[in-house]
C-alpha cells in the first residue's frame, strides 16, 4: 500500500528542503497539527516531521532542516526516489475553533507546521496574526503561503537583514504593548522561541499553544522516548501531543532530554562528512 | 527397551566468555544426533498430558516420534499442522510451565525437552530451505484484516488463510513481527528467525502491510467496511513508568525504548546504523522478569561495566524464566534483590545515582507471593548512568481510543470472550496482549488459535 516517491524535491533555503510525497492514504486523514514519521532508508532513524501541507487529491508536503545524518542522508534523495517508510498520520490535531484573533508565529522551521493550522483557524474566521521568525533573510521559508492565511503579517530577523531585527518575542510584545486584543497565541518553532513565548504571553494570561519536539522512536506511544512533563506530569508528547499549553511545560527538561545523544549525533555526522568528502575527492 | 535417562540432552552454547561481546545467538540447538537422542526419552504416554499443557494443542508425542525415526521432514509436517511459528515458539516459550511442566518423565528427572526439540524441527526444515506448504481451502472470497503482526496476529492469519480466507496483516511498525522484532532480543531470537516465520505466513497468502497505524491511518469502522471480520492483537506496547521523582531524567529508558532502539532500530551496530542509544557502564534494570532480564543481558553487550537487576522481591518471586536468570547469572548480571528505587539524584540532567529502599517480604499477597514490604530508614544509594524501567507494560491504547463501542476493562485491555475472541463490536475480535495484558508468546497464539476459529464461524454464517 504505501507508495512514498518524492514527486518534488525543492530546496527552500540552505538546508532547508521540501519534499511533495506520493502518500494518499496519509493526506486522505491528516489534520493540521499531526506529524509523520520517516525512516527514509534502511539504516537511517525513524524521523518526526510535522506536515506542511495535504490536500485532498494532492501530496504530502513535508519540510525538513538538515541537522544530523539521516536528515542529511534524505536530503540526497531525489524526485522519483522512494521513501522505505512514511507513517502516519501521528498526535493529536490541533484544536480547531473560533476563537478571535490568533497570533500565529513561526520560527526557522516551525514556520511549515503553522501554515496549515493558521489556514485552517482563518477558514473558520479567526483573525490571523502572524509573526515569522528567521536567524536571516536566507533561512526565512514559507513567507508567500503564510501572506495568503494571514490577516496581519511581521517579520523578524536576528540580523536585522529582512523584516524588524530582532526576535519574535520582540513583535509580539509591540502588539500586546499596542493593545491588540489577543485570544489565542499558537507558537512553533526551536524550544527556546516557545519557551520565550510562552514567558511573554504568560503575564497577560494569553492562552499559548506550543508544539513540542523531543526525540521520538516509534511515535505511536509505545517507548517513551518523547515523554516531556506538562504542569507538573509526564505526558507522552507524540499519542498526547505534540501540542501542549505553553504556560505549563517544563521547558528545562526538554532542552535536556533533546540534548541525550548530542556526542553521537556529531560521531554520526563526522563519519557521513568524511564518506561524502571521500566521494568527491575520490 | 532403553534405559531410562533421565536428563534432557545438552544443548551446546555459546561460551559464556564469548557472548556479552557479540549479539549472536546463545544455544546452539541440537545436531540431528542429539535430536533423535533426546526424542527416544519420550515414553510415548497413551495419554498425553504434554499435548493438553500446549496451548496451541500441537501433536507432540506425534512429531517426536518422528524425530525419533529420523524423519525430520514428517516431524516438521506435522508440528506446522498446529503451529506456524515453531522455530519461535521453540526458542522463548515457556516450556518448563506448560508442556515439559506435566510431561511424565519429570516426575523421575527431566522431562523430554520438547522445545529444543520443537526448534530443532523447525530449524532443520529452514535449513534445508524446502519448506513445505500445507494444503489450503478453496478461497472463500471473504476478507479479514489482521491488526498487529505479532504473534496472536500472525496465527490468526496463518490459520484464516489456510482456511481460504483473504488475509491482509496491518503492522505500525516498519517491521513485521511486533514484540518478536521489537522487544525480544537478537541473542535470544535471531530476527531472520522471525523473518523466516513471517514469510511462510506470507507464502500461505497472506498479505502484510507495515507502517500503517491502525487508529491513526485507518479506523477499526473503516476496515469493517472493506473487511468481513478483523482481529486486533495489538499487544501491551504502553511502557509503565514508577513515577517516582528524577524519573525523566537523562539516561533513563522504559524497556520499551531501550529494547526497540537496540533490536528494530539496531543500534547496537550504530554508527552503521543511525539509531543512538546510551551505552552505559553502570546500568540498573528495574525488574524482575523475561523484560527485565533481555534488557540487563543487553546491557552486557551494549558495553556496561556492571549491569544489575533491581527487584523488590527476592529471587524465588522473580517472573522471569529460569532459564534466562541463570543465563543472565552466567554471563555476570548482579541482582539486587528485595530492592526499590525511590527517586533518582542527576547532574546536569544526566541520571547520577538511583536512591532506593529494602524490602522484606511480609504475608502472601493476592499473587500468591509474598508481598514486599518496606524497611524504614534503609535507603540508600546506588552509582549509576543509566537505567532501564522494565516493570510491566499496559495494552496499547492506539485501537480502543479510536474503536466506538469496543468495551474496554478497567487495565484497558479490550474485553473478549475467551472461548471466541469476540468483543463487545460485532465483526471485531481480539486477542494476547492486548486482550489479557502483558503476557507469553504462546498464550498470544493460543489466544488466536481460538479467535481464528471463531473468526472463521462468524464469516461463513454470519452469526455473531
Amino acid at each position: 500500500m504505501p507508495v512514498n516517491k518524492i514527486l518534488k524535491k525543492t530546496e527552500l533555503a540552505p538546508q532547508i528542503k521540501l519534499f511533495e510525497i506520493e502518500a494518499p492514504y496519509i493526506v486522505d486523514k491528516v489534520l493540521p497539527g499531526q506529524f509523520v514519521v520517516i525512516r527514509a532508508y534502511e539504516t537511517g532513524e525513524r524521523i518526526p516531521l510535522t506536515v506542511a501541507d495535504a490536500r485532498k487529491g494532492g501530496p504530502l508536503v513535508v519540510i525538513f532542516q538538515e541537522v544530523g545524518k539521516s536528515t542529511r542522508q534524505m536530503g540526497l534523495m531525489e524526485e522519483g526516489e522512494h521513501l522505505l517508510d512514511v507513517i502516519g498520520p501521528l498526535g493529536r490535531p490541533s484544536n480547531l475553533d473560533r476563537f478571535g484573533t490568533v497570533v500565529c508565529i513561526g520560527g526557522g522551521v516551525g514556520i511549515p507546521p503553522v501554515f496549515p493550522i493558521a489556514r485552517a483557524l482563518k477558514r473558520i474566521r479567526n483573525r490571523i496574526v502572524s509573526i515569522l521568525g528567521a536567524r536571516t533573510r536566507g533561512l526565512l521559508i514559507l513567507e508567500d503561503w503564510m501572506r495568503e492565511v494571514s490577516h496581519e503579517l511581521y517579520i523578524t530577523t536576528d540580523d536585522g537583514s529582512y523584516g524588524t531585527k530582532g526576535f519574535v518575542t520582540d513583535e509580539l510584545k509591540r502588539l500586546i504593548g499596542e493593545g491588540m486584543a489577543i485570544d489565542r497565541v499558537l507558537a512553533i518553532g526551536p524550544t527556546v522561541m516557545m519557551k520565550a513565548v510562552s514567558e511573554v504571553t504568560k503575564p497577560h494570561g494569553i492562552k499559548t499553544i506550543v508544539s513540542l519536539n523531543p526525540i521520538m522512536v516509534d511515535g505511536t506511544g509505545m517507548c517513551g522516548a518523547c515523554r516531556v512533563e506538562v504542569g507538573g506530569e509526564t505526558k507522552f508528547a507524540c499519542v498526547d501531543g505534540p501540542e501542549f499549553d505553553g504556560h505549563n511545560v517544563n521547558y528545562e527538561l526538554l532542552f535536556a532530554r533533546q540534548s541525550i545523544y548530542l556526542s553521537q549525533e556529531k560521531e554520526s555526522m563526522e563519519l557521513f562528512e568524511r564518506e561524502h568528502t571521500d566521494g568527491k575527492a575520490g | 527397551m532403553a534405559k531410562l535417562v533421565r536428563e534432557k540432552t545438552p544443548m551446546k552454547e555459546q561460551p559464556v566468555g564469548e557472548r556479552t561481546s557479540n549479539f549472536d545467538e546463545v544455544p546452539y540447538g541440537y545436531s540431528e544426533e542429539e535430536a533423535i537422542q533426546e526424542a527416544k526419552r519420550c515414553l510415548r504416554c497413551k495419554k498425553a498430558f504434554c499435548v493438553g499443557g500446549c496451548p496451541v494443542e500441537i501433536d507432540i508425542p506425534g512429531f517426536i516420534q518422528h524425530v525419533a525415526k529420523g524423519e525430520f521432514r514428517q516431524a516438521a509436517r506435522l508440528l506446522k499442522e498446529k503451529n506456524v511459528l515453531p522455530a519461535i515458539c521453540g526458542r522463548v516459550c515457556p516450556q518448563e510451565d506448560q508442556c515439559e511442566k506435566v510431561c511424565v518423565l519429570s516426575k523421575k528427572g527431566e522431562p523430554v525437552a520438547i522445545g529444543r526439540l520443537e526448534r530443532f524441527v523447525a530449524d532443520w526444515e529452514a535449513q534445508r530451505g524446502m519448506v513445505e506448504m500445507p494444503r489450503k481451502a478453496e478461497p472463500t472470497e471473504k476478507k479479514v484484516a489482521v491488526v498487529g503482526s505479532g504473534p496472536a496476529g500472525l496465527t490468526v492469519a496463518g490459520d484464516l488463510v489456510q482456511l481460504g480466507h483473504e488475509v491482509t496483516i496491518f503492522e505500525a511498525l516498519h517491521k513485521p513481527g511486533g514484540v518478536l522484532v521489537y522487544g525480544i532480543p537478537e541473542f535470544r531470537l535471531p530476527k531472520a528467525i522471525v523473518a523466516r516465520e513471517v514469510e511462510y505466513v506470507e507464502k500461505l497468502g497472506a498479505k502484510v502491510v507495515t507502517s500503517f497505524v491502525v487508529g491513526n491511518t485507518c479506523t477499526v469502522d473503516e476496515l469493517l467496511q472493506e473487511f468481513d471480520a478483523v482481529f486486533v492483537g495489538t499487544g501491551a506496547g504502553l511502557p509503565w513508568f514508577m513515577g517516582i521523582p528524577g524519573e525523566n531524567y537523562n539516561g533513563i529508558y522504559s524497556a520499551n525504548e531501550y529494547l526497540t532502539r537496540t533490536n528494530l532500530m539496531r543500534a547496537y551496530l550504530f554508527p552503521e546504523y543511525d539509531t543512538p542509544i546510551v551505552r552505559g557502564k553502570r546500568v540498573a534494570v528495574i525488574g524482575g522478569g523475561n523484560v527485565a532480564m533481555d534488557s540487563a543481558r543487553t546491557a552486557l553487550r551494549l558495553g556496561a561495566e556492571h549491569s544489575m537487576i533491581i527487584y523488590r522481591r527476592s529471587k524465588a518471586e522473580m517472573p522471569a524464566r529460569v532459564e534466562e536468570i541463570v543465563h543472565a547469572e552466567e554471563e555476570g548480571v548482579e541482582f539486587e534483590l528485595l530492592t526499590l528505587p525511590v527517586m533518582y539524584h542527576g547532574v546536569k540532567g544526566w541520571v547520577k545515582e538511583m536512591e532506593c529502599i529494602r524490602m522484606q517480604l511480609g504475608e502472601p499477597d493476592a499473587s500468591g507471593r509474598r508481598r514486599p514490604v518496606p524497611v524504614d530508614g534503609s535507603n540508600f544509594r546506588i552509582e549509576v548512568d543509566t537505567v532501564v524501567v522494565a516493570i510491566g507494560q499496559s495494552p496499547n491504547p492506539l485501537v480502543p481510543a479510536t474503536t466506538p463501542g469496543l468495551e474496554v476493562g478497567k487495565h484497558g485491555n479490550i474485553v473478549v470472550d475467551s472461548e471466541t475472541g469476540k468483543t463487545s463490536k460485532k465483526g471485531v475480535f481480539a486477542g494476547g496482549d492486548i486482550a489479557t495484558g502483558a503476557a507469553t508468546v504462546i498464550l498470544a497464539m493460543g489466544a488466536g488459535r481460538v479467535a481464528a476459529r471463531a473468526m472463521d464461524e462468524y464469516i461463513r454464517t454470519g452469526k455473531w
